[in-house]
């Protein structure tokens, strides 16, 4: 650090008596809010705001370009009766559950091979990080492509390895279109679990492990006692992150399905996204929208409270 | 001590699973570059190897750089993630400041709604937003994408600098402070020097982010000359029954060069800031 050894740039008149102003404006309070007031402000404008009007919204029959009238709660009660929002409900949980499962169970294998000691291993992780880095939307056309009813290499693939021709109709199939947007989802999001998770194991202590084959644990046992202990935090951490922004996915399915076939991919975001501009339904479209919170609250609460514990 | 068999058990240990891993990674960008140098003929023919290119051909480059707006999407992608970025920095680092180093009543109830903040998902905003953005009559301006990308990026960058805040030894400012220079003088001059990586990693970020963002450029963007890249792709390159995927690749592959090229150069602040929020803790 060659730092220290600079000279600071301060002024020399040592103002040690300040005007009344000043010195008002130098306590931490004053100076602290004074600070903060624009970004506050901004938030307030375009975060706060906008959260309470949807509120508002949610509460209206609002259709786009005309003046809203209050309805109660109609739109919540429409939805219930609506058969599409629970098979969005459904799908939503299932999406978010299967694609975090697969997420946290294939992240820790990509840790646990890459906290081994080989050649160009910051090349790997560089490369390994690059489905997350990438703009979602690009990667997606680009399976788009991969899963195209008629020139899909995927089956082309699977062709070749002796599947019937011509191979499953990944976005065509209920089914199959959602376990291609879990898939999708899974590749984009298991590099951040995997190098985030290998940033933890490489903080694990060699000695415990050293320790631990003194006294004869095999391998599954220093993880099972070792390295999961000591990962959980992370884990956790991870976890509850990407569950949130699982949850509240709009731009894989956009781009991959549009929420179908028959709405068997549709989700919250996507629903909400229909309702609201393509139908033009502001205010039953925010209903839709605000039927996440209960979810999203409970885990943003959660998560909060954890980071500020930290 | 490493026998042969030793080499090849390290071989197997390693290079298995990472193999796969990487094979898994990398297809889909492998499968886009080669798409987007295919003639037609190749693309649409079932009987060629697809797994390698026979004759390359720029054609589709050419076609998306004379025929579509793509220029005019990238600069203006371009454009927003900059300002964006440079916006959410300043008001990151104005939240992030008091936070890190001063003692007031409140500061914990700051901390957590931006925690919170930064953790709401854009979709249970974008309506009220959408409604907004119309009353201001920012409609198809890029004004509309550059005052709301910070509302993301504001408390993602107050939070990452606030970590990184944290870690800078205070004895420069008590000094500067001791010195006789006011808290502006003491931030401006000594303290926001030291911090130059913990901006490198949030600009990195934000600037990411920005060229991600899909939801509010969708809503808000809807004429050609405004649109950013992966709305202009989705919306403009996606043509109902004709060929057009090499065009489409292509627009893919160069529309992820400019978040590839950053990140390669800063991968390790990339990777550290990555991991800030869960490891330092």
């Amino acid at each position: 650090m060659t730092i220290a050894s600079e000279r600071l740039p301060v002024p020399a008149h040592g103002a040690r008596r300040r005007a009344p102003l000043a010195a008002f404006l130098d306590r931490e309070s004053v100076f602290s809010w004074l600070m903060m007031a624009v970004p506050l402000a901004f938030l307030a404008a375009l975060v706060g705001y906008p959260f309470f009007y949807g509120i508002l919204l949610s509460l209206q029959d609002r259709p786009v370009a005309h003046a809203g009238t209050f309805v109660g709660l109609k739109n919540f009660v429409t939805n219930l009766h609506d058969a599409v929002f629970w098979q969005v409900t459904v799908n939503t949980f299932i999406y978010t559950g299967v694609a975090t499962l697969l997420k946290m169970v294939g992240g820790l294998g990509l840790a646990l091979a890459m906290n081994q000691h080989f050649r160009m291993k910051n090349l790997v992780r560089a490369l390994l990080l690059l489905p997350f880095i990438v703009p979602t939307v690009l990667s997606t056309v680009a399976w788009l492509w991969m899963l195209d009813p008629a020139f899909s290499v995927v089956n082309r693939l699977l062709v070749v390895l002796g599947w019937p021709k011509p191979g499953p109709s990944w976005l065509g199939n209920p089914t199959l279109a959602m376990v291609s947007i879990i898939m999708i989802n899974t590749w984009r999001g298991l590099p951040f679990y995997g190098i985030t998770l290998l940033a933890g194991l490489q903080t694990v202590p060699s000695e415990l492990y050293d320790a631990a084959a003194i006294d004869g644990a095999g391998g599954w046992h220093r993880f099972r006692f070792i390295t999961l202990p000591l990962l959980r935090p992370i884990i956790l951490i991870v976890t509850l992150f990407s569950v949130i922004f699982t949850f509240a996915d709009f731009q894989l399915v956009y781009v991959l399905t549009h929420g179908g076939p028959q709405n068997a991919t549709q989700l919250f975001a996507t629903y909400a996204f229909d309702i609201a501009m393509g139908a033009g339904q502001l205010g039953l479209g925010a209903s839709v929208a605000l039927a996440m919170l209960p979810a999203l609250a409970l885990l943003i609460v959660a998560l909060t409270i954890y980071l500020r514990r930290e | 001590m490493v026998t042969g068999h030793g080499r090849f058990d390290h071989a197997v240990r390693v290079w298995l699973p990472v193999g796969f891993f990487l094979v898994v990674a990398l297809f889909p960008f492998y499968w886009m570059a080669i798409t987007s140098i295919k003639p037609n003929s190749e693309l649409y023919n079932k009987n060629v190897m697809p797994l390698i290119v026979h004759a390359p051909t720029l054609k589709h480059y050419i076609d998306l750089l004379t025929k579509s707006s793509f220029l005019t999407w990238t600069w203006n992608t371009m454009l927003v993630s900059v300002v964006a970025t440079a916006i959410s920095l300043i008001l990151g680092t104005m939240l992030a400041y008091p936070l890190a180093r001063m003692r007031f009543a409140g500061a914990s109830l700051i901390a957590m709604t931006i925690a919170a903040i930064y953790l709401v998902p854009q979709p249970l905003l974008f309506i009220p937003l959408a409604d907004v953005i119309n009353r201001l009559d920012l409609g198809n301006t890029l004004t509309s994408v550059i005052l709301t990308y910070p509302t993301m990026l504001v408390p993602f960058c107050a939070w990452l600098l606030l970590g990184y805040f944290k870690t800078v030894p205070k004895e420069l400012e008590e000094a500067a402070r001791i010195d006789g220079a006011s808290r502006v003088q003491t931030m401006w001059m000594i303290f926001l020097p030291l911090c130059t990586p913990g901006f490198i990693s949030a600009g990195i970020f934000a600037f990411t982010l920005s060229q991600n963002e899909f939801l509010y450029a969708l809503i808000f963007l809807t004429k050609t000359s405004v649109r950013t890249v992966p709305v202009g792709v989705i919306s403009e390159l996606i043509r109902g029954d004709v060929f057009y995927w090499g065009q489409l690749m292509a627009g893919a592959l160069l529309g992820s060069i400019p978040v590839a090229l950053i990140y390669s150069f800063f991968v390790e602040h990339y990777v550290a800031g990555l991991t800030a929020g869960s490891v330092k803790g």
